[in-house]
């Protein structure tokens, strides 16, 4: 058995053919194996799904009670047996109820990290080093100019331009999903506990998170109840990055645009999209967490899926380590 | 560091100048000295730091990282600086207690030889983080380029020493950073540091606009009135030896304009505009341009556009201060005092007789030279005072130039109009009948009510044709198109623009929801207003 048999690239997504089964799928497949919630790699439309029971919980959100034929939860860290193929789960830290797959078969061991981070993050289970014969990377920030900073600071300036435009509201711009229930929790540990006032788009799924045991305190939606501009004054309104550029955007008072992302390290990121306060916080790793997490594994192959291969296969090469680009299509590399 | 490179991040991320302004005072407010004047100098562009070549900085890089991800990483951040604060190992071994303070970082910048600079560098580099990487480099590789003026500078500093602009534009040139003594008078520690330096510059006096009902409430026989000549202003001060060439924002552009520095052999404060050409044959505005925002000047274009000033006032001679004499009182020293100038470098600004003001307004309608712009109205008994005093001065400009033009391109705007469409590109027609063309001839962003954005933003919204980031392409086409009746106040020729053409101070001054996009003007209507 070598590994390319075990798991390979198709154009519905990564496949398993002793198992039969794919890892994120794409297209609508028989059997799917979903690493986290977001729309890319958790789509409907599938015969079976297996998930971990938040992501499942999360897909039915986003999709309806009825987004696939049959789902079954995987617990973290127990062993499914699927056509003789083992299959466990583990904690990945991308957002709540992400995991990385491991598949073994034959005394190879397989792991398909999904999205991961290695920073600490209240929102979720921290990721699990899970040594393996190959390791399947993302590489979003796959380039060394990717350096997150620890997202206290970066809480701490929203903070600080607060005190020093009480009169401006602060617009964040967040994804609906983990990044925007990570900013709420990492305000509430700054100890900031006025409302945080949120677009609809991010009620669902905020009150799924609170429901989970994760405290985001007090929210409310950003909707005009008195009617005057002044109702937002020196207040923090979180919403996904696309309504900032809407009209939405216009009810509040001479807006201090923010997005919390990690493609706010690049300055001409930022300027293009005519964000203020630029807030670098990722749920992806960034290029120190993808070479550590790497070595951690053990994996004397690492395959890259989305995002900036070429550079991570290069610095694989370096360290003397056999890597190669899947070239997989259907993930986004710009969300986060 | 830290404060300081987080500072840089933010003001050149916030485009409303009363941000810039809370952002720079509250540092002045949070820093200490020095770290705070170090700031202000290296904003103001007066600190003095060995500057680092690009070369330099890469081969730096290059010993330290695969040069391939360097390449990979460098292509994709696209600023050199910026790549390299990002990419730069930490040593593993000599992790330090605590970042370099700006005053540290300036220090041994100044200090190092030109040898060892490439070592001192990277030490420093060494022992910061990715902002403070960032800021440093900027420093030794020159230009901040954070979209904040040294005018802007000096009101935030009044703004936290709840001073007038116009005392610190007064003193300024006097100091030098760390401008410590600054910060004590502006904190009410000491008092207003004694200017002991030579050849300072004194703050401008500046016209209001004449507005519809100003003139008749005014008598003509209070006011002296002069063509007001469209080249920059300057003050041209020389005191014990030292010549200073200041502009309007008292910075020194002597720099520039050697030749005429050195035709400076008084001991006088002048003010007057700076023009090119010679007093009898004065060149426009786009050869003056020729001579602008250079550091040097090559002796073949100084030859080709000699630089005068036309004198308009008289502030100082021989010691004595004339700022508190009437106009009328200047204009006579002023105009004994400019006989003696060397005549092919200085001229008197004429005053333009009148008794009634219908006639000058057919004076100002119709001007005797190109150059001229409107007339300035001074009364006869007015001081010279600093600021934008209501009253003793008022420039009435010719009426703007007004073309037709069809809105082509419009983006996003920033800050408060970040929701709406608020930057417009538009073009007028070219090409031949049958097969015209719209050429772009140049930007706008205001000159519209709020209700009038919301209806262009509408409009924009539903006539889009193409997106490209925070910019789309509006349907402009013969049958379809709005028509914007652009004012603007003269055209300079571009190499840069494919219409050939520039505008000057372009606004929009009507929304012509009325007029078919087919009838817009031709792009010869306004070749014809170049020459």
């Amino acid at each position: 058995m070598r590994a390319k048999d075990l798991l390979c690239p198709s154009p519905a997504g990564l496949y398993c053919p002793p198992g039969d089964f794919y890892i994120d799928a794409v297209r609508p497949v028989k059997r799917a194996l979903i690493t986290h919630g977001h729309s890319d790699h958790a789509r409907s439309g599938h015969q079976a799904v297996l998930a971990t029971r938040q992501t499942l919980d999360i897909m039915a959100l986003r999709y309806g009670e009825d987004f696939a034929g049959t789902t079954q939860a995987a617990a973290l860290g127990e062993t499914t047996d699927i056509n003789g193929v083992s299959v466990t789960f583990h904690p990945a830290g991308h957002v709540l109820g992400s995991a990385q797959i491991a598949v073994e078969y034959e005394g190879i061991r397989i792991v398909a990290s999904g999205d991961y981070k290695r920073m600490p993050d209240a929102t979720c289970q921290p990721f699990e080093v899970v040594p393996c014969d190959v390791f399947i990377t993302e590489a979003t920030f796959g380039l060394p100019v990717f350096r997150h900073p620890p997202d206290q600071e970066e809480i701490a300036r929203l903070l600080k331009s607060i005190e020093q435009f009480p009169e401006r509201a602060h617009l964040v711009g967040a994804y609906a999903l983990g990044k925007a229930q990570r900013v709420m929790r990492l305000i509430r540990d700054a100890g900031y506990d006025m409302p945080i006032y949120i677009h609809g788009a991010l009620a669902k799924l905020s009150d799924y998170y609170q429901s989970q045991g994760i405290d985001l305190g007090v929210l409310e939606p950003a909707t005009m109840e008195s009617g005057g501009k002044g109702d937002f004054a020196g207040a923090i309104v979180i919403g996904p990055p696309s309504a900032f550029a809407d009209r939405w955007a216009r009810r509040f008072p001479d807006p201090v645009s923010c997005f919390a992302s990690g493609w706010m390290r690049i300055r001409q990121r930022a300027k293009q999209r005519g964000v203020e306060l630029p807030l670098i916080i990722s749920d992806h790793s960034d290029w120190d967490e993808l070479t550590a997490t790497i070595h951690a594994t053990g994996a004397r192959e690492v395959w890259v899926t989305h995002g900036r291969e070429e550079a991570l296969v290069r610095w694989c090469e370096l360290e003397g380590i056999a890597a190669k680009p899947l070239h997989l299509v259907g993930y986004e590399d710009e969300g986060d | 560091m830290n404060r300081f490179a987080e500072l840089l991040d933010r003001l050149v991320l916030t485009p409303s100048r009363n941000g810039k302004l809370k952002l720079l005072s509250d540092y002045f407010c949070t820093v200490e000295d020095p770290d705070r004047g170090l700031g202000l100098a290296a904003i103001t562009g007066d600190l003095n730091i060995a500057a680092v070549k690009p070369a330099m900085l890469r081969a730096l890089v290059a010993e330290r990282m695969d040069p391939v991800l360097f390449g990979y990483s460098y292509d994709y951040v696209g600023d050199l600086a910026e790549t390299v604060s990002l990419v730069w190992p930490t040593p593993q071994d000599s992790i330090p207690n605590r970042e370099p303070t700006l005053a540290e970082v300036v220090e041994k910048l100044q200090s190092a030889s030109r040898s060892d600079g490439p070592k001192v560098l990277a030490r420093l580099l060494d022992n910061s983080g990715i902002a403070a990487r960032f800021a440093i480099i900027k420093l030794v590789t020159g230009g901040l380029r954070i979209g904040v003026s040294a005018r802007l500078a000096k009101q935030a500093l009044a703004d936290f020493g709840k001073a007038d602009v116009a005392e610190i534009e007064e003193l300024w040139h006097g100091l030098a950073p760390p401008y410590s003594d600054l910060f004590a008078w502006l904190e009410g520690k000491t008092p207003k540091p004694e200017n002991a330096a030579k050849a300072l510059f004194r703050p401008v006096m500046l016209a209001h606009p004449v507005e519809d009902s100003d003139l008749a409430k005014l008598d003509p026989a209070d006011y002296a009135a002069e063509w007001k000549w469209d080249g920059i202003r300057v003050q041209v001060v020389s005191e014990g030896g030292v010549k200073r060439l200041y502009s309007r924002t008292s910075d020194n552009v002597a720099g520039a304009f050697p030749d005429l520095a050195d035709a400076v052999d008084f001991d006088a404060t002048l003010d007057g505009e700076l023009l090119v050409g010679s007093p009898s044959a004065t060149g426009t505005f786009s050869d003056l341009q020729q001579r602008l925002n250079r550091k040097s000047v090559s002796p073949k274009i100084r030859e080709r556009y000699p630089a005068f000033v036309r004198c308009y006032d008289l502030l100082q001679h021989d010691g004595e201060d004339l700022r508190g004499l009437p106009f009328r009182e200047r204009r006579t020293r002023l105009e004994a005092f400019a006989e003696k100038l060397e005549p092919t470098r200085f001229d008197l600004s004429p005053l333009v007789a009148f008794t009634a003001w219908p006639e000058l307004e057919a004076l100002r309608s119709a001007p005797p030279h190109p150059i001229i712009e409107g007339v300035m109205l001074k009364r006869w008994d007015s001081a010279y005072v600093a600021g934008r005093p209501k009253g003793p001065w008022f420039k009435w400009k010719r009426d703007p130039h007004t073309v037709d033009a069809v809105l082509m391109y419009a983006q996003r705007g920033h800050g408060k109009r970040s929701s709406f469409y608020s930057d417009y590109t538009f073009g007028v027609w070219s090409g031949p009948e049958g097969g015209e063309e719209l050429v772009p001839v140049g930007k706008a962003y205001f000159g519209f009510t709020d209700e009038e954005l919301k209806q262009i933003d509408k409009y924009v919204r539903d006539n889009t044709i193409e997106r490209f980031g925070p910019v789309r392409s509006v349907r402009a086409d013969r049958k379809n198109g709005l028509v914007l009746e652009i004012a603007f106040e003269g055209l300079n020729r571009s190499t840069r623009h494919k219409s050939g053409v520039a505008m000057r101070f372009p606004r929009i001054s009507r929304l012509r929801w009325d007029k078919p996009a087919a009838e817009a003007d031709r792009i010869e209507t306004l070749q014809a207003l170049l020459d």
